[in-house]
């Protein structure tokens, strides 16, 4: 079983409310330096089978249509080793 | 980006040859030709971003302006109007020092890209434009309009929109108290998502939009500018998605409704100290529009740093910081020594405000980019003069045919099952069903003044504690009816929204409207679009009620298809003690049912010839005004006396439509009798105009029928509020609870 992961982010022209919010936040709490901030979602699926060509392909369809919305956010499918899953699971 | 070299007046003047991409940014040939013949040279890129954005449909109303002049024209004089179109709200007069500012505005087209944020920054558009005139906003309503109900794209949209208007208004702490939702195939794909709100002040605290007094100073505040609704203005509101290639799709604008909240309390505060002297809020066309407009609305003269404008991406090219939609910003001119004061509260606030330019001597609008003059023009040629279009308009071919497809011949239920079967159905559909599942996204009652919200007749606010002065607001509009006539569609919108108001026991002041229409360069659409403008006038003019304000929509088609003709009006009305305020729901068993007014056979658009035959033709019911305002005076001075506990507009579906809501509400039943000279099926499904169902304690009743008896308004008893059944003699009887479940099961059951 392996794990591909979609991050999907606001486009970058898109205003990031939350993002701003959390900026604000930092220098108040004493965290300097930090001129930006943009908050996305990370979404990780254990994927049944090999993940090959045709795999990706389904889940990018299904990131496309439904894991984000087009209109103001992008996405990037990637596929996490098994090795690194079994890391992360240590 | 590097731009070598810098487009400035000076370089364009020394390059005329220049081509420029006007077609790409919605002008036409004519329209660019007389933007060189304005300046006596070719415009810079920022030059021409400003002109393509203000001489759009959406700002410039070039297709519906000759027609809007009506609504000067034929105004009715009113004491009530303080201020009237052309600012950014109109203001009307409530009395007791009081008053209330009250908009419409559309937000069609983006609630269809995106309807989550799309709803939402209508609703924080159309709440900028209140704190713009000075005044705190107190409520907002939403007239939505959608595709069929068990359209899969209805699923999308429709969410989206409620739970937009849902997030920014519950966040800002605005109750939301009225509209309307409608479903019709029409709207597929091209949804209506109007917007309004009202806002209450002093007298004294009405504000203007224009920059007077050279040497004052320019300060932008709020949010910081973005690549929002780049063109949105011009490419949104000019073409149809047919035409829109995804690389002309503006970056969505995003609405932060807590950075909206703290401009509102900001701007007030500003306003209390009384520091602002001109004042714009940042809408469709950004600062293009604020700055173009308060110059010209002032003395004319304005230097703008544009350098200055604090950005939230620095790649921006000044044609985009020109044109950019970012949400939540407005723009101010402030006396040179009150900056500083201004400044502090901003900063209170949390709100980034920058001084970006001042007030000068001339006429000219210039602004500035690193140094060199990007633009240098008479501001009002961009506000004011855009061009203005006598488009051509013809009474469609098919008008006839439709209007003698009769629906009055339609067959009628044959026995009584039938009609029982039918009036279930009828409230059942999913334009008469509750609209509770969407409603109680919204927050109806914070702050503490809503007294009346869905599903009243009218919504209304009060505005006075001590005195319990109030105000009411209904949104109404029939794109059936106004497809079958567009005059008296319009002026049936009108009548509704005027019943509506004074049902609940306030009297109509004044009006404001939304016009959706198709595109303009359909001559059928652009008469459509004549004879409702035509029709309101005239039916303002005839009620007294002047039009404060309002917003067009066009394009609403797609391919040859335009929406039904769908002019949405809002009435304001006022009433003194909002305790005798009157509410929809039966309040007591034994109290006597009267219909007021007259019903005839109408069923040309009715629900039940959508629900029943799916059928859309004849003629719309008759509008009589005086009935209305007669109506409306009976209506207004029982509830003010005393003498009705519950009254409910008769409009789509009749006045089974109408018995059933009350009953519902109130959780009693009604026992019915069909009045002599009616059958059973007119008396309950006719949608004749200036009608409304009263419920009178027996102790008023000699004093309620002399009323109207003296002033000549038709009254029938019709019943008596008793049980838990709704009962017509003779024909059927439903207990509330099968009605219950018809009427408040179908919204969740399609969307849920």
């Amino acid at each position: 079983m392996a794990r591909v992961v979609v991050d999907v982010m606001l486009k970058p022209e898109i205003l990031d409310p939350q993002g701003q919010a959390v900026q604000r936040a930092l220098p108040r709490l004493g965290f300097e330096g930090i001129s930006d901030v943009r908050q996305g979602k990370r979404f990780e699926l254990e994927v049944d089978g090999p993940v090959d060509d045709a795999a990706l392909a389904r889940i990018h369809d299904l990131a496309e249509s439904f894991l984000a919305n087009t209109v103001i956010e992008d996405f990037t499918v990637r596929v996490e080793s098994e090795d690194a899953v079994a890391e992360a699971v240590k | 980006m590097s731009r070598t070299p810098l487009d400035t007046v000076e370089h364009a003047a020394a390059t005329p040859d220049v081509e420029l991409p006007w077609a790409e940014l919605g002008l036409k040939k004519d329209e660019y030709e007389r933007v060189v013949e304005i300046l006596g040279r070719r415009p810079t890129g920022a030059e021409l971003a400003m002109y393509s954005v203000m001489w759009s449909e959406h700002c410039s109303y070039k297709s519906s302006k000759v027609h809007l002049r009506q609504f000067g024209e034929k105004a009715p004089r009113s004491d009530a109007m303080l201020v009237g179109i052309g600012e950014n709200a109109g203001v009307v007069d409530v009395g007791q020092g009081y008053a209330v500012t009250f908009k419409v505005e559309s937000h069609n087209h983006p609630s269809y890209v995106e309807p989550y944020q799309g709803a939402a920054t209508g609703v924080g558009g159309i709440v900028r434009d209140i704190i713009a005139m000075g005044a705190r906003p107190v409520a907002v309503v939403d007239p939505l309009r959608f595709g069929a109900a068990d359209h899969p794209d209805t699923k999308r949209v429709l969410p989206g929109v409620v739970a937009g208007i849902g997030g920014y208004g519950n966040c800002l702490g605005l109750p939301n108290i009225g509209g309307e939702v409608v479903f019709d195939a029409c709207y597929q794909g091209n949804p209506l998502v109007n917007a309004g709100a009202i806002g209450v002040m002093r007298h004294e605290d009405i504000h203007l939009a224009k920059a007077s007094g050279a040497g004052n100073k320019v300060i932008l505040y709020g949010a910081r500018t973005g690549g929002d609704g780049i063109g949105g203005a011009s490419i949104l509101a000019s073409e149809t998605f047919d035409d829109a290639k995804p690389s002309k799709r503006p970056a969505v604008q995003v609405g932060d409704p807590f950075q909206e909240k703290l401009l509102i309390e900001c701007t007030l505060e500003a306003f209390q100290e009384k520091l602002v002297v001109g004042i714009q809020d940042l809408g469709a066309a950004g600062l293009s529009c604020a700055t173009s407009e308060l110059a010209s609305n002032g003395s004319g003269g304005m230097r703008v740093t544009l350098d200055d404008v604090p950005l939230r991406d620095s790649t921006l090219s000044p044609e985009e910081i020109l044109m950019s939609e970012s949400q939540e910003r407005m723009c101010a001119v402030v006396e040179p020594e009150k900056v500083d004061r201004f400044l502090e509260i901003c900063e209170k606030w949390d709100v980034i405000a920058t001084v970006i330019g001042e007030v000068t001597d001339g006429d000219r609008l210039e602004i500035f980019w690193h140094g060199g003059k990007i633009v240098d023009v008479d501001p009002r040629t961009v506000a004011h003069d855009g061009p203005v279009y006598e488009r051509p308009y013809a009474r469609p071919e098919w008008q006839d045919a439709l209007q003698a497809d009769d629906a009055n011949k339609l067959p009628r239920p044959q026995s009584s099952g039938e009609l029982k079967d039918q009036v279930l159905k009828l409230v059942g559909s999913p334009n008469q069903a509750s609209k509770q599942w969407i409603t109680q996204q919204y927050d109806h009652f914070v702050q503490g003044n809503t007294v009346l919200a869905q599903p009243e007749d009218s919504g209304m606010i009060r505005v006075d504690e001590e005195s319990g002065l109030g105000v009411a607001i209904a949104t109404d509009g029939n794109g059936r009816y106004a497809k079958l006539d567009p005059y008296t569609g319009a002026q049936l919108a009108l009548a509704e929204a005027y019943r509506n108001v004074a049902t609940t026991g306030a009297k109509p002041l004044a009006v404001s409207d939304c016009l959706n229409f198709g595109s303009p360069e359909d001559p059928a659409v652009m008469w459509q679009f004549a004879e409702a403008v035509r029709g309101l006038a005239d039916g303002c003019l005839q009620l007294g009620t002047p039009v404060t304000g309002g917003n067009v929509s066009l394009y609403n088609q797609t391919g040859e298809a335009a929406i039904h003709p769908t002019p949405v009006v809002a009435v304001l009305g006022v009433i003194d003690d909002v305790a005798r305020r009157t509410p929809v729901a039966f309040q007591e068993d034994g109290q006597l049912l009267y219909l007021l007014g007259d019903t005839r056979e109408e069923f040309g658009g009715s629900a039940w010839s959508q629900v029943v035959h799916d059928h859309l033709g004849g003629l719309p019911p008759k509008v009589d005004l005086e009935r209305e305002r007669l109506l409306g005076e009976i209506l207004i001075s029982a509830s003010r006396d005393g003498m009705i506990d519950s009254a409910h507009d008769l409009s789509d579906g009749g006045l089974v439509q109408a018995v059933v809501e009350s009953a519902l509400l109130g959780g009693r039943g009604a026992r019915l009798v069909v009045p002599d000279g009616l059958d059973a099926f007119t008396f309950l499904f006719s949608e004749s105009a200036g009608r409304a169902v009263v419920a009178v304690p027996r102790s008023e009743e000699v004093r309620f029928n002399d009323m109207c008896g003296a002033r000549g308004l038709p009254v029938t008893r019709i019943g008596v509020v008793d049980g838990e059944t709704v009962e017509v003699q003779g024909e059927f009887s439903l207990s509330l609870t099968d009605l219950r479940e018809a009427h408040e099961g179908t919204i969740p059951g399609l969307l849920a």
